[in-house]
């Protein structure tokens, strides 16, 4: 198992999705990452999400075009079929546009309710678009953590990686909020980013980490002024100084908030 | 083990080298029973080790039934449901709810006023049942809160909270008293037991729809195991809303009766609300219940119906008894996911009357308590830990004729018997599965 003397866990990454308005992979991120630059915040643009049938594609909610997308995107990178990878979907709200819609309906016409619309609210419906689209049977989850969603779909995913031997797929995600909901959730644009994780070293590897659960909070991260209404638009840009570090491509730590007191430090291994 | 079972045919019904036979009926099902064509068993899907048992160190659940484990035996000893007519919409619909009394009088302390919530109300009625609370604190104090990890299920959360948010817009904005943004995320029940617990271990929200709170138990499990975590506060709560009420009402899965698994003349679901919770560690007394192993996999079929042939359930079957290293005939009881849905129960019966010998029992318990959805999961754990406190294999409460393709194991009425192995079924939208192994503790 891959985890030190100190109960750390070690993974390596072996491919990295991104999709942000105008930002639609990791490649660009990386660019703009690594130079501190602003990211576009606004726009009107869907993600390709082509790894869905165009049935599902044209129907498919927004979160699940999103994780799909750049779910699709790190299994590309590493080369993996994505029938075999267990999977790990974090999202700190879910789908906020379905939920607006849902109690608009309810609070005015509950038996109009609609059964595509309540399906497709679960938490879960980005993995289960995801497994049936690539005809994965291996275990899937959603899962949230208010501010830690990232970090803590992050240490589920190397959990898994490591106690199982096996690389594990995890994407995280969320969309704006709309109607009644956006007056009180922070969530202005979309934003996802996905990383295939492995234990074991190899030809693949990309970057390794070294996750510590830290049981204090993670001071406030120092990022570039430019990027700061990217971080205040979407709840997973608190993923942000992990990325920026991998865009460097330098051995550096960096710590994320986890629980409501907690947080996930990451040493970024060069 | 379990590619071998096709009695008939004698062909795999999950081909492990890839075939995918045309499967026959088997001996002791109806001709007309679902004709099953499974895809070939995906040859990348590795076997997992064998675990290490956990101790269940404590436990409880509050439902439909009552408060407590007291109140849960006592309803399975004399076969006293909880459903009663819907009495909860203001909307009229016409169908059986698990409602727990009294919630609506019940608000929380005021130090976690922030929270209060239909949702977190009943995590906090529930978790000061049978000690609960004071064993989670004594865990927290013995091993350090950074060293206890709070595992949460659920599937729709404090959603109530935001729909009526919704129903008392002020110019179009929440109300002030409704404006905390916790209660409208999924993680809402995590933030408020964090809080209220003080743990500072992982913490972390699965809300894969009626598997949530079964999955739990395998993320805690691998927590411990990876060295996270000396012990887990596992906790599932799902409540009462318009949205599941009215969304499973669209989808027209609710029965218009309180619930009938496996009956012919099964009609849908009836919805409850529920809270469960369980300790884990790695030692406990002999007495103590174990988690022996669990299974988790994907359909990967549709969004909101079940695989035909079972796949995902056989997978996650696979899974569980190669963790638990138990075998079919070692099963004494599977508490079943039998939500009374026309084809979720159909594919169970089969998969059921498939895997396990005549004598093996099976039951489900939706319709003494409904179903409870992202609580399901530990509901029903608790539920099958009390059976097997208790010796009894507990009957499926409103079922009279079992559907034709249902086998020998099915049991409609309760039955003594000493249970030492049991599992229990967890299947959600999204083709989510998990099913969980436990053993029993020594008897004194």
């Amino acid at each position: 198992m891959a985890r030190t003397e100190q109960g750390d866990l070690i993974v390596h990454i072996e491919g990295i999705g991104w999709w942000s308005p105008g930002v639609v992979d990791w490649s660009a991120a990386a660019l703009l990452l690594r130079d501190g630059a602003a990211f576009p915040t606004g726009g009107n643009a869907k993600p390709a999400a082509t790894i869905l049938p165009p049935h599902e594609r044209r129907r498919a909610p927004a979160p699940v075009l999103l994780a799909c997308e750049v779910a699709a995107q790190a299994c590309a990178m590493a080369d993996r079929a994505a029938a075999a990878l267990p999977c790990v979907f974090a999202s700190m709200h879910g789908d906020l546009a379905i939920t607006d819609e849902l109690c608009t309906t309810l609070a005015t016409d509950p038996l109009e309710v609609s059964p595509t619309r309540f399906h497709n609210s679960v938490h879960n419906a980005p993995a289960g678009y995801w497994t049936i689209a690539t005809q994965c049977h291996a275990a899937s989850s959603a899962v949230s953590a208010w501010r830690g969603s990232f970090a803590a779909g992050l240490l589920e995913s190397a959990v898994l990686a490591c106690v199982d031997e096996t690389p594990v797929l995890f994407a995280a995600y969320d969309i704006a909020a709309q109607g009644a909901l956006a007056g009180v959730i922070q969530a202005t644009m979309p934003f996802g980013a996905a990383l295939v994780l492995n234990a074991k070293r190899g030809p693949r590897t990309l970057a390794t980490l070294r996750l510590h659960h830290e049981s204090h909070a993670a001071p406030a991260a120092a990022l570039p002024a430019a990027q700061a209404a990217f971080v205040e638009a979407t709840p997973i840009a608190h993923s942000l100084p992990l990325f920026a570090a991998l865009a460097r491509a330098n051995a550096c730590r960096v710590q994320l908030p986890n629980g409501a007191a907690t947080s996930l430090s990451i040493e970024v291994l060069a | 083990m379990i590619d071998s079972f096709d009695d008939a045919t004698g062909n795999p019904a999950i081909g492990v080298d890839g075939s995918s036979p045309a499967r026959q009926p088997a001996r002791g099902f109806a001709q007309n029973a679902c004709v099953i064509i499974p895809r070939p068993r995906p040859t990348h899907c590795r076997v997992p080790s064998r675990i290490v048992p956990l101790a269940i160190t404590a436990f409880t659940a509050t439902s439909a039934l009552g408060r407590g484990r007291a109140a849960h035996g006592e309803a399975l000893r004399s076969q006293r449901g909880g459903l009663r007519a819907n009495d909860f919409t203001e909307t009229p619909l016409a169908c059986a709810i698990g409602r727990v009394d009294g919630l609506e009088t019940l608000p929380l302390p005021g130090a976690f006023a922030d929270y209060d919530c239909r949702n977190n109300r009943l995590a906090w009625l529930g978790i000061g049942a049978d000690g609960f609370l004071d064993a989670a604190r004594a865990a927290i104090e013995r091993y350090g809160a950074d060293r206890v990890a709070l595992v949460l299920g659920t599937s729709t959360g404090s959603i109530g909270a935001t729909e009526e948010a919704y129903r008392d817009l002020e110019d179009g904005r929440f109300p002030a008293r409704l404006r905390n943004r916790v209660l409208h995320t999924p993680h809402s029940l995590g933030v408020f037991l964090e809080t209220a617990l003080g743990t500072r271990g992982p913490c972390i929200t699965v809300a894969t729809a009626c598997s949530s709170s079964a999955k739990i138990f395998a993320q805690a499990e691998r927590l411990l195991r990876v060295g996270l975590a000396d012990a887990a506060i596992l906790a599932g709560v799902d409540t009462l809303c318009g949205s599941v009420l009215f969304g499973f009402n669209a989808l027209e899965l609710v029965s218009p009766q309180a619930c009938r698994p496996f009956d012919v003349a099964r009609r849908g679901i009836s919805i409850g609300e529920a809270a469960g919770f369980a300790l884990l560690e790695r030692d406990g007394a002999a007495t103590a219940p174990r988690l022996l192993g669990y299974g988790e996999s994907s359909d990967a079929h549709h969004m909101s119906t079940p695989h035909p042939a079972g796949l995902g359930a056989r997978l996650a079957l696979a899974d569980a008894f190669a963790r638990s290293g138990l075998t079919p005939g070692a099963i004494d009881y599977i508490n079943l996911h039998g939500t009374a849905t026309v084809k979720n129960d159909a594919v169970e019966a089969v998969l059921v009357a498939d895997m396990f010998p005549a004598g093996a029992r099976a039951s489900s318990t939706k319709g003494f308590t409904g179903h409870t959805l992202g609580a399901a999961g530990i509901l029903e754990a608790v539920l099958t830990l009390l059976a097997m406190e208790q010796g009894i294999v507990p009957g499926t409460l409103n079922s009279t004729a079992p559907d034709p393709v249902c086998g020998p194991q099915l049991a409609l009425s309760n039955e003594t018997r000493t249970i030492r192995a049991a599992l229990t079924n967890s299947f959600g939208f999204g083709g989510n599965n998990c099913i969980l192994a436990f053993g029993s503790g020594r008897t004194q």
